[in-house]
């Protein structure tokens, strides 16, 4: 019998410590599908942030060293630069790569440093238990933020990836969101380029990618899904924002 | 050479493979020499970070990764490196920190100060951690402990501080280098270099386990023992009939040296002990003085802070006067020798 769906190589025998319907456990098993068929096991170094995904590397199965909050750009720079054989990967939430990291993110893409940032937007902080995020929906409800986010006061919700797709220094930026089959078909694809980016020596490459949070949204996981959909996706569209690999369709 | 210059020589010679700073001064005359030096060197690294945070986890990451990295800063930039020292601390990890301090607080001024004895010896950052803590007092010296703290940090995971000043850092003097090329020291056990060959591993500083963080600190805490015990380094200078000891550090000392020559062109019997390794601490040979001289005095530029380790090193067996001048003022030697003066004759030493 042929055998048509497994374990990834690269995801460790562990069990997620994940809420129901959180978006983190399918990106990571995602991830390391593309470590897999790219065959980069043996050289990838991840770095993930404090957070929910704190834990990554017992799920990784593959070099990992955690950053403080908001320097992962500034620790995968030190890794690849000491190490340039390495494929480096950061793992950053919204808080991490938009606010406290926005400088070391920015800077990193801008030197064009050869890594790769798996950026996940769930439009709150997670495991310090939902408060307001830069990228949280005006109106939302956080804890911080418990009359809805006003743009008078809290201001408006900001797209990293836009903001990085002006810096010479980025080859690939995509947002994409893992609340359907089909759109984690294409966050996998997107992933796996912006990897392929890196072993071709392109410079910095991000994948932004639109993560349900059933817990902190205070919805129903089924509910989650579709607000991306219905809401998020509007304040923050799916697809391409840059691409100058210059084989857009290669893939 | 200047003193900035010759860490820059003496940390490429070392083996430091990458170098990551932002300017401030009065320390840029390092940052400039790595770049012009280091960065242009076959597996080499040199980056002018986007911040004194960005530079430390630049370090962070180098070192993980196995290099010999380093980093340099003044006083105000060495307070935003903590948080970056404290992960090193926690991560076991390698790696030399350069303070070319300057008077404070705040942004203080750029002239030479000894203000960040406290924050250095005492970790600097949050938790419960110390790093190995140099206080050079001369060129040669800079270099020299240099090349040390590459290696004593290499030896027991534990970051290094050279806690210099912005005199120090700028004056010129001859130097000489103990390697010709640089040395290639080899790339250290548990790098991350990807799991090629051996399982996967992490580098970590969070637990959820209170005791597995207890055992970190424990762990810590005995190489801190062994620091104490092994690595040890301090000057005593005309102490053998002293009966009054002045106490300084770095470039403190070297003011103090002058001022105890010309004492004892007045005939007064006065000797300098100057601890070398700031943390390890000399407890041990400060307290053995104790032993022939009463009478310490203690000499900093700032209103006393390693005054706190004299004291606990002599345990109230001897007396100890101090004079301090804070904010990046500069005392002469003449200005020391008439404190020296007072405080001999007015404890009836001489």
């Amino acid at each position: 019998m042929k055998k048509v769906f497994g374990r990834p190589k690269s995801l460790k025998k562990a069990v997620f410590h994940y809420c129901p319907g959180c978006g983190h456990s399918i990106i990571h098993r995602i991830t390391c599908e593309v470590i897999d068929e790219l065959g980069i096991q043996e050289k990838v170094i991840g770095v993930p942030p404090p957070g929910c995904s704190v834990f990554a590397y017992y799920y990784f199965d593959v070099d990992m060293v955690e950053s403080a909050h908001g320097r992962g750009a500034a620790v995968a720079t030190g890794i690849k630069r000491a190490y340039p054989e390495s494929i480096v990967f950061t793992y950053q939430g919204d808080g991490d790569l938009s606010a406290i990291g926005t400088t070391e993110t920015l800077h990193a893409a801008n030197r064009g440093e050869n890594i790769t940032a798996i950026f996940i937007n769930n439009a709150v902080y997670g495991m310090t238990g939902g408060q307001m995020a830069p990228t949280t929906l005006l109106g939302m409800q956080t804890t911080t933020s418990p009359y809805g986010r006003d743009d008078r006061i809290e201001g408006h919700p900001i797209k990293m990836s836009e903001i990085l797709a002006q810096v010479k220094g980025t080859c690939y930026i995509e947002r994409v969101a893992v609340n359907s089959p089909a759109n984690i078909r294409k966050a996998k694809k997107a992933i796996k380029k912006a990897f392929q980016c890196q072993i071709d020596g392109l410079g910095y490459s991000l994948v932004e990618i639109l993560s349900p949070c059933p817990t902190n949204w205070k919805k129903s996981s089924i509910e989650a899904f579709t607000w991306i959909d219905d809401v998020m996706a509007k304040e923050f569209p799916l697809g391409i924002i840059k691409d100058t690999t210059g084989k857009r369709d290669a893939d | 050479m200047t003193g900035n210059a010759a860490v820059g020589e003496a940390a490429i010679r070392a083996g430091c493979q990458c170098y990551f700073g932002y300017p401030i001064t009065p320390q840029n005359e390092l940052t400039e020499y790595m770049a012009a030096n280091l960065g242009r060197r076959p597996g080499c690294t040199f980056i002018q970070a986007e911040s004194e945070l960005a530079a430390i986890n630049m370090v962070y990451g180098a070192s993980v990764a196995g290099a010999r990295a380093m980093t340099s800063s003044s006083s105000p930039g060495i307070s935003l490196k903590q948080e970056g020292i404290s992960y090193l601390a926690a991560c076991q990890l390698p790696a030399v920190i350069v303070n070319m301090s300057r008077g404070g607080p705040g942004l203080g001024s750029i002239a030479a100060s000894q203000s960040d004895y406290h924050q250095a010896t005492h970790g600097g950052g949050h938790g419960d951690y110390r790093t190995i803590v140099f206080g050079p007092s001369s060129v040669q010296e800079l270099a020299d402990l240099t090349y040390r703290a590459f290696e004593m940090s290499d030896k027991y995971l534990i970051p290094a501080i050279i806690l210099g000043d912005g005199m120090l850092g700028q004056m010129m003097e001859p130097v000489e280098f103990k390697y010709e090329a640089p040395h290639k020291p080899p790339v250290r056990a548990g790098a991350l270099r990807g799991a090629k060959g051996r399982p996967s591993r992490f580098v970590r500083t969070f637990t959820s386990e209170p005791a597995e963080l207890e055992e970190l600190n424990w762990s810590l805490f005995r190489r801190y023992q062994l620091l104490q015990k092994e690595e040890v380094l301090w000057e005593s200078y005309l102490t053998e009939d002293a009966k009054l000891v002045v106490t300084a550090f770095g470039i403190g000392a070297r003011i103090a040296k002058g001022a105890i020559k010309n004492a004892r062109a007045f005939g007064m019997k006065v000797g300098l002990f100057r601890p070398i390794t700031l943390f390890p601490f000399p407890n041990d040979q400060l307290s053995e003085l104790a032993k022939k001289t009463s009478h310490f005095l203690d000499f900093e530029l700032n209103m006393g802070q390693m005054i706190d380790d004299v004291k606990l090193s002599l345990g109230g067996t001897a007396e100890v006067s101090f004079y301090g001048r804070p904010g990046g003022v500069i005392p002469t030697a003449t200005e020391l020798l008439r404190v020296i003066s007072r405080v001999y004759s007015q404890n009836g030493l001489g």
